[in-house]
């Protein structure tokens, strides 16, 4: 076999391997957006009661709660960048840091100084490596987040937010949260949110006739304790977007790359083809080249 | 008549369905709502909801921190955990 040929069949052999692991990190992920899918569905009932009851709560009269009032004179906001633990899911943490570098620009034209709270280890290794400020990161979680994780993320921001920017360091006017949406199989977009202060909406037509409410035990106190549920529902909801995001980003990434792979293999198999055929008319012309000499020389010598 | 009551958690609802009465214990102390009652919002202590279906049968749940919503026959409980 001719040394061009082993080459062609050594590339062959590696892309094949190479395409047996995209094959199947494309069947994972494909599996895992339905389940992340789910989720999502499964925690949309808590997350509408909730809305429906901070809705019923805000807009009763004059309820003045730190959670949903601006600060006079805003120092500093804190963003949530929402990445990737894992890589190979094409653009999907890369399209969430640009968001959220946007956002921060954004902000900064605003006197806002940017806070920056990371979930995921490719947005934390992005700060890391060009020595930008971390306030504090979470990584380990992005794959299959859990509630509980949502309320230690939720908790850490609404105590810099609690605390008045204008004064204490670790205080923050504005949260801002940036996940990748889930809008179906095929589109998934990297957006940026302000979660706080809320904005009141105020819903129009009959059925944003929101009826009086009676509170146990006062509008005050169910506030108190409605608001950060609210704040640690939307980030658990913006978690589970993007985990079904980022495998739907992985899936896309590693069905292209299974397609290269076949692409690959096809045009390496024809050169191998054209290598060993060239192998064989070389070989024949030798030998009539060989067999014609000796003929004449035969012949000579008579 | 009768309430239609929802249990709900973030990660998923546990219950839905009609109820006749539902009990719960708020920080004013313990609740009991039927049929025709005022809205409300609640905050709820840990402890038992206890929801009597329309055919007889009740059925308690144990919930961590939470709210109760009441809204024109409407319930819903919001845990943030149960068990």
């Amino acid at each position: 076999m001719g040394a061009q040929l082993r080459i062609y069949r050594r590339r062959i052999r590696s892309v094949k391997a190479t395409k047996k692991i995209t094959k199947a990190m494309e069947l994972i992920s494909a599996s895992r957006i339905v389940k992340a899918q789910q989720r999502v569905n499964a925690s949309t009932p808590y997350a509408n009661e909730l809305t429906r009851a901070v809705t019923a709560v805000a807009s009763f009269a004059s309820v003045d709660h730190p959670l949903t009032s601006f600060e006079p004179n805003p120092k500093r906001a804190a963003v949530l960048l929402i990445t990737a633990d894992r890589g190979m899911a094409g653009a999907y943490s890369s399209s969430a840091i640009k968001e959220g570098d946007q956002l921060i620009a954004a902000l900064r034209q605003r006197g806002l100084d940017a806070k920056v709270y990371i979930v995921g280890r490719k947005g934390l290794s992005y700060y890391k490596f060009r020595d930008r400020a971390i306030a504090k990161s979470w990584t380990g979680i992005s794959d299959n987040p859990t509630y509980a994780s949502a309320r230690e993320i939720g908790q850490e921001l609404i105590k810099a937010f609690i605390a008045d920017s204008a004064t204490d360091p670790d205080g923050v006017a504005e949260l801002h949260v940036v996940y990748t949406e889930f809008r179906s199989m095929v589109t998934q977009e990297a957006m940026a949110k302000r979660m706080l202060p809320l904005e009141v909406v105020e819903s129009s037509g009959p059925a944003g006739l929101l009826p009086m409410y009676e509170f146990e035990p006062s509008p005050d106190s169910v506030l108190d304790a409605l608001l950060p549920k609210y704040i640690e529902a939307r980030i658990y909801n913006a978690l589970l977007q993007s985990a079904a995001s980022e495998h739907a980003a992985r899936r896309r990434a590693m069905k292209s790359a299974t397609d290269n792979a076949d692409e690959l293999i096809k045009s390496f198999t024809r050169k191998a083809n054209a290598a060993r055929q060239a192998e064989i008319t070389q070989e024949i012309s030798e030998i009539v080249g060989g067999a014609d000499a000796l003929a004449s020389a035969m012949a000579g010598s008579e | 008549m009768a309430l239609r009551v929802e249990v709900v958690t973030p990660e998923k609802r546990i219950f839905s369905g009609e109820a006749s009465m539902v009990r719960a214990r708020t920080l004013e102390g313990e609740l009991g709502i039927l049929p025709g009652h005022i809205s409300l919002l609640g905050v709820l202590v840990d402890g038992e909801v206890v929801v009597k279906e329309t055919n007889g049968q009740s059925t308690t749940f144990q919930i961590h921190g939470g709210f109760l919503s009441v809204n024109k026959d409407r319930v819903s409980i919001l845990g943030e955990a149960s068990d």
